[in-house]
């Protein structure tokens, strides 16, 4: 036990150190999402309001909800497929072979893929103030924190079931493409849902995304087209479900 | 290449040729630190490990000698708890490696054939990693780290990143990081592939020491002959997933027969061979194209002999090789394959001009 703890702590030290290491890797992993918030939120706000936002709520303000989504989306994700590059470069076996649990091993990725997809979805909510969101809440940034966990968790757990599925690096294009962003998206980040066609509209209610999204609209600005407790509790279920699933998967995983 | 001429001790050749004690180690039988029964490991329809029933002793120096593809690797992976056993079992330090795999995992380092280190970490940061992986706490970590650093020459590297090590340091430092929980059983996967001849020698020299001074036992696969000579306490030849054979790499090779030696003569072949006849040690006399070829025991205490016998009967002999029997000729033998390898092969010839004096 004693060892496990010893091990999630080492697993999630190594992340920090490989996160900040690479001052590329920071500033890169935010800049996508900055430049996504930054010109769409400046090229669509003023004017008439989209339709589907409540009145009185700035495209910005909607807009950085779902941009922080995408930056959890793409790092958790990341972080669970970066199991494929210990994979690649050998450091897999290392840590296949110490006597540690599987699950210590899972929840020490989870943790590290949750500091640095939080650390970055923090960094693009304040971008998000700067360019004029409505300052949230103490009580709602926190709740916008319990969605964040939530939504990193699930991913780093999908990620982590695809990397244990995969021998090497030549899927990952393939799961970027027609995994990550098809759920970007289709979860309602850059537009109101009811802007989708019917049958789109059912799909983005499949996307674990869409109640992340939701969720984070409700904590940070007060609106919201699901109900919170319904995000909050679909959430909990993904979540659960997709890091059983990736640990299932990486416990059976052979290194070969 | 290496001018290599061992002292070839009289050893009896009465070894088990599986359970068998090391020679001249008389302890008591206490449980191995290996054993395997029946170890068989299959990918779809290729039987990577066939069958394979081994055991190795605690404090052993042990050598699996085989071609790429032999199922060296795969054996190793097995012990390790990386890949599961299609059939059959294997209990390290007393663990089943299929069902006590964190109790195996406890009493194991490992050294795999490709590295197994995070180039972006340092040398230090890796080892603190594997410390705590071991759970170590953080006194006898940071000592222990600076003892393998010490123990491999590179604690003055400590603080770099891995990246930038050249292949043989970052080898050493894997070594040194197998080491560092104090296992039972070290298992070192090609531990000096592709490194330069002086890296190699450094690298047999903590090997060595690992297994002499700390009663490590290590269980090393090698493609590499002159590795496995030079090491080994005892060497398993595997080929086709197959042990075809196992002992001392001494009583292989005396199994393999008597020195060659082969003389060079300008004039006088045939009385030289009509002379040297009359000795019992020499076992058997020929020409082949027009060089002396004879099979002696202990050659390189005949020589001298040989010369007499050539001034003698006034024979010029203008040059004298010696072959002793390698590993490589027993591998030929029971695989009927050579491995190839550039500059691993271990023939020790000795080359010299003899000049008559009359």
């Amino acid at each position: 036990m004693k060892q496990d703890l010893y091990a999630i702590y080492s697993i999630w030290l190594r992340e920090m150190l490989r996160f900040f290491r690479l001052k590329s890797r920071v500033f890169g992993s935010v800049a996508m999402p900055f430049f996504f918030l930054a010109f769409m939120g400046v090229g669509f706000s003023g004017g008439t309001s989209m339709p589907g936002i409540p009145s009185g709520v700035g495209y910005v303000s909607f807009l950085t909800p779902g941009i922080i989504g995408m930056t959890l989306l793409f790092s958790a994700t990341f972080a669970g497929l970066s199991v494929l590059w210990d994979r690649e470069f050998g450091f897999l076996k290392e840590i296949m072979v110490a006597p540690v649990s599987r699950i210590a091993i899972v929840l020490g990725r989870t943790a590290g893929g949750l500091t640095t997809g939080i650390l970055q979805a923090v960094i693009i909510l304040i971008s998000g103030i700067f360019l004029g969101m409505k300052m949230p809440s103490l009580s709602g940034f926190l709740l916008s924190l319990v969605f964040m966990v939530l939504i990193a968790a699930t991913f780093i757990g999908l990620g982590l079931a695809f990397a244990s599925k995969m021998k090497d690096m030549s899927g990952f294009s393939l799961v970027m493409n027609f995994l990550i962003f098809p759920l970007f998206f289709l979860s309602g980040a850059l537009f109101p849902l009811e802007r989708f066609p019917v049958l789109i509209r059912s799909l983005a209610y499949t996307n674990p995304l869409t109640y992340g999204v939701d969720g984070l609209r409700y904590s940070l600005i007060g609106t919201s087209a699901i109900s919170p407790a319904v995000d909050l509790a679909v959430l909990t279920v993904c979540c659960a479900a997709m890091l059983f699933l990736g640990a299932y998967l990486f416990e059976n995983t052979e290194v070969k | 290449m290496a001018l290599k001429i061992k002292k070839v001790n009289d050893i009896s050749s009465a070894i088990g040729p599986v359970k068998g004690p090391l020679p001249g180690q008389a302890k008591a039988k206490e449980e191995a630190a290996i054993s395997m029964q029946g170890l068989t490991k299959r990918f779809g329809d290729m039987t990577a490990v066939d069958h394979i029933d081994l055991e190795i002793n605690k404090g052993e120096l042990f050598g699996l000698l085989g071609a790429n593809g032999a199922g060296k690797s795969t054996i190793i992976k097995m012990l390790t708890t990386m890949l599961t056993p299609t059939k059959g079992e294997a209990r390290v330090w007393g663990h089943n490696v299929s069902r006590e795999r964190n109790a195996v995992r406890s009493s194991i380092g490992v050294v795999f054939q490709d590295p197994a280190i995070d180039g972006m970490l340092t040398g230090r940061e890796n080892l603190d990693f594997h410390g705590r992986m071991y759970g170590m706490d953080g006194p006898l970590r940071q000592r222990r780290i600076d003892e393998v650093l010490e123990l491999v020459d590179l604690a003055e590297k400590a603080d770099i990143k891995m990246e930038d090590y050249s292949g043989g340091m970052q080898r050493r430092l894997e070594i040194a990081r197998g080491l560092m929980h104090y296992p039972h059983v070290l298992f070192l996967d090609e531990p000096t592939l592709g490194l330069d001849a002086q890296t190699r020698r450094y690298i047999w020299q903590y090997i060595r020491n690992m297994n002499k001074e700390n009663g490590v036992t290590i269980v090393l696969t090698t493609h590499y002959m002159e590795e496995a000579d030079a090491l080994c306490d005892r060497v398993a030849i595997i080929d086709n997933g197959k042990i075809v054979a196992l002992d001392s790499p001494e009583n292989l090779k005396d199994m393999i027969g008597s020195d060659s030696v082969s003389l060079e003569i300008q004039s006088g072949a045939e009385t030289l061979i009509q002379s040297l006849q009359r000795f019992s040690w020499i076992k058997s006399a020929s020409i082949i194209n027009g060089t002396v070829e004879l099979k002696v025991d202990h050659a390189q205490q005949r020589i001298p002999e040989i010369m007499q016998v050539a001034n003698e009967c006034s024979a010029v002999i203008t040059s004298v090789g010696l072959h002793k029997p390698t590993l490589e000729d027993v591998f030929l033998k029971y695989t009927g394959r050579k491995i190839r390898e550039t500059g691993a092969t271990a023939n020790s010839l000795v080359a010299m001009m003899h000049r008559r004096k009359k």
